[in-house]
């Protein structure tokens, strides 16, 4: 029997029972246990930076990835989550094949349901599509993103990449800048770091920003420079430039210099301020490359690595919830 | 013809009138042969059915001027023999069917299908109302006058708006010549495209798309600026926001010969019912505010709206069952409409007399209808119900082929005992 890996036992130590059975809304947990879920993560951090970084914590799970929309970062960052963890992965991307002729979401569920999965991940374009399939099928249920509504995951591994950068998160400003208006991890975030006790800025053009959004009891500025003033974290949006050609914003030259991350607006911030973004980015178009590649102010790179280990959190918890069920 | 029939210590109510008190009814050769505000009646000859109601309520058969069926194209969904039996147990008499079907009902021969379909089920009456614009495009008048002369009882392209100013106008215009009303949803064409939820902290928060409350006021605006130009006679089909009854009530103060009507599903239910996405839930137009609900309830106390609706709109599991943007539109409500109704009796909010009026007097005057009143001479539709009996509403036993109800588990109070049409008697518990 081959010695543990070291840091292997604060991770056992600290796995607990994920407090429901689906993993739909960043509004699912409570501020202990995202708490319980970051201190967990912390743990994979260390063992994934190990030179071997195979587990069996999931040894005979399956996991199975359902992307009703394109998606190679997320997709891949929880592939690689579930087979770092010892669990059988399969990636099923239903767009190209069932949907097309003409079966349902709710049919695809109940067949791969059939296949006895045990945790199933899944993304689609609708709001509420996650939630709809978790009342369908017998294993837990992931949510990656529905549509313009949450992206749970996102906002765990955002809070983690904060935490650590930080070592706290109760007090920070963060600034959520762009288009919140179709921005599930907007959405996400904004449940979580109030959980956490973040105060939350949304900066973006009125188009972009959701019309009741002053009831989120967050502050909204239409204008970047003072929505991000003094702010410790700026946290940009992903864009669709389809929206940016007189759609929701006039042209893109025009939306970088009003909303686009720049130096020059960016020195407005707290000295201390860290630049995050959910990828992937419109360079030159929400923010300038300049920024964005500053390894000393941008934790983007950290994000895509906490994203594993916040989702190796998550399956762990979620595994050891059902093992508590049987 | 069906025999005699005598209803005896019944609790009258007839918005007609204005009577409310003890009463009995006798029935003959389908028509109301009289009338006593008295609970007994002598000299009933021995082959006349006597109905002891026992103190039940006796009303008008109810008249819902906003139904769709499957039929003809989608009988999968509900068929007019389905629908027909759905109204008669919930006490239903009259229904008028929308032409948004397969083929869209907009000329004569599909509207006398339907009038023929209705006469061989024989169970209530059925009357259709033909499509303002050819294939409900709204851009060419459907044969209008040809739809009147079959039996059409009003026009309307339904759940579409007439986008196109000019053609609303003249389908106004020429309609009025006919004395045809036309029935008009307001709503802004270009900010409902795509909307699943009415704009606002919910639906932003559960990531839906939206529109405004407003664009329902902005279109009806232009509907009633219309409807003044050309003198005809407007129905304003289903107010559902406080903005909205603003313009409704200015028009009313100045004369117009606008009517209004809403929902019973907008009555009863706001945004928050939505929940975690329940598509039952999912109308068109879409479930508004705490806010507008109760505009839209004081609106119906004030008379200011006069009819309500079922809006019966079937849609199969299928077509429910699925993500919320994508699922389609309506609820079914022909059986669950009276109960529905009463709550507001029960709760309070509105008068009873009131309530029976906008689902029996109102829309039968609106469209000229003999039936909706209790009195000699009129058709024998009538309903007989228990008015505090409990009801626990179960969509899955509902007689519809559509069990969409967002009733759905709702206790409710008030249970149809029997309703007559022409005489005959079609649903007995």
């Amino acid at each position: 029997m081959s010695a543990a890996p070291p840091g292997l036992n604060d991770v056992l130590q600290r796995t607990f029972s994920f407090p429901k059975r689906h993993f739909l809304s960043s509004t699912d947990l409570n501020e202990v246990e995202v708490a319980s879920l970051l201190d967990l993560a912390d743990g994979f951090v260390s063992l994934n930076r190990q030179t071997s970084k195979k587990l069996d914590l999931l040894k005979g799970r399956t996991l199975m990835n359902l992307f009703f929309e394109n998606s190679t970062r997320t997709q891949s960052s929880f592939e690689l989550a579930g087979k770092r963890l010892g669990a059988d992965v399969v990636n099923m991307s239903p767009r190209s094949s069932s949907i097309s002729k003409g079966e349902t979401l709710i049919d695809t569920a109940v067949t791969l349901n059939a296949m006895q999965p045990d945790l199933l991940v899944v993304r689609h374009a609708s709001s509420g599509a996650a939630s709809l399939l978790s009342q369908k099928v017998g294993c837990s249920v992931i949510n990656a993103g529905d549509g313009q509504h949450e992206h749970p995951t996102q906002a765990l591994l955002d809070a983690l990449s904060m935490r650590r950068a930080f070592g706290y998160i109760s007090g920070l400003k963060v600034a959520i800048c762009g288009d919140v208006l179709h921005s599930r991890v907007a959405r996400s975030n904004i449940a979580m770091l109030q959980m956490l006790g973040a105060s939350v800025r949304l900066v973006g053009p009125p188009t972009l920003i959701p019309p009741a959004a002053d009831r989120w009891n967050v502050e909204v500025f239409h204008d970047m420079r003072r929505g991000i003033a003094g702010c410790d974290v700026v946290m940009m949006l992903r864009l669709q430039l389809e929206r940016m050609d007189g759609v929701m914003a006039p042209s893109q030259r025009e939306y970088f210099r009003f909303f686009g991350l720049d130096r020059e607006k960016l020195a407005l911030a707290a000295p201390h301020v860290r630049v995050m973004h959910p990828g992937p980015m419109n360079r030159g178009v929400e923010i300038d490359s300049d920024v964005a590649d500053d390894l000393s102010v941008s934790l983007i790179q950290d994000q895509v690595e906490m994203g594993v280990a916040a989702r190796m959190a998550v399956l762990t918890s979620l595994a050891a919830r059902l093992e508590n069920d049987r | 013809m069906s025999r005699p029939l005598a209803f005896t210590n019944a609790r009258l109510v007839d918005p007609a009138s204005g009577y409310d008190g003890p009463g009995s009814v006798i029935v003959t050769e389908g028509v109301i042969a009289d009338v006593v505000q008295a609970p007994t009646l002598g000299g009933l000859s021995a082959d006349v059915e006597v109905v002891d109601a026992g103190g039940a309520l006796l009303i008008p058969g109810l008249i819902d001027i906003r139904v769709k069926t499957g039929e003809p194209g989608a009988e999968p969904k509900e068929t007019l023999k389905s629908a027909a039996q759905a109204a008669a147990a919930g006490g239903v008499t009259t229904m008028v069917v929308q032409p948004d079907t397969h083929p869209v009902m907009d000329e004569p021969a599909v509207v006398d299908f339907i009038l023929r379909r209705a006469r061989d089920i024989e169970l209530v009456n059925v009357y259709p109302a033909g499509a303002a614009t050819k294939g409900a495009q709204g851009q060419r008048m459907a044969e209008i006058g040809l739809m009147h002369e079959a039996g059409c009882l009003y026009v309307t392209d339904a759940d579409r708006p007439i986008v196109d100013s000019k053609v609303f106008q003249r389908v106004l215009m020429y309609a009025k010549a006919f004395d045809t009303p036309v029935a008009h949803r307001p709503a802004d064409p270009w900010l409902s495209a795509g909307a699943a939820a009415t704009s606002g902290e919910f639906a932003a928060r559960m990531g839906l798309p939206s529109v405004p409350a407003i664009a329902e006021k902005i279109m009806l605006e232009r509907d009633l600026a219309l409807a003044e130009l050309t003198g005809a006679k407007l129905i304003v089909d289903q107010v559902t926001t406080a903005a909205a009854l603003e313009s409704l009530k200015r028009a009313k103060d100045r004369g117009l010969a606008v009517t209004a009507t809403t929902s019973i599903n907008h009555l009863s239910f706001n945004e928050i019912d939505i929940g975690d996405y329940r598509t039952f839930c999912k109308l068109d137009p879409p479930l508004r505010s705490e806010q507008d609900r109760q505009a839209v309830i004081d609106a119906v106390a004030s008379g200011l709206i006069e009819v309500v609706v079922s809006a019966h709109a079937p849609a199969p599991a299928e077509d429910k069952r699925l993500p919320y943007d994508e699922a389609a539109p309506g609820a079914v409500g022909l059986q669950t409409l009276l109960a529905a109704l009463l709550a507001f009796h029960h709760d309070g909010q509105i008068p009873l007399m009131d309530l029976i009026r906008t689902v029996t007097s109102a829309p039968a005057k609106l469209l000229g209808l003999p039936a909706g009143r209790i009195a000699k001479g009129a058709p024998a539709d009538l309903v007989l119900c228990d008015l505090n009996a409990p009801v626990v509403i179960d969509a899955d036993r509902l007689v519809s082929k559509s069990k969409n109800s967002p009733f759905d588990g709702r206790r409710l109070q008030g249970k149809v005992l029997r309703t007559v049409v022409d005489g005959r008697t079609v649903y007995k518990v």
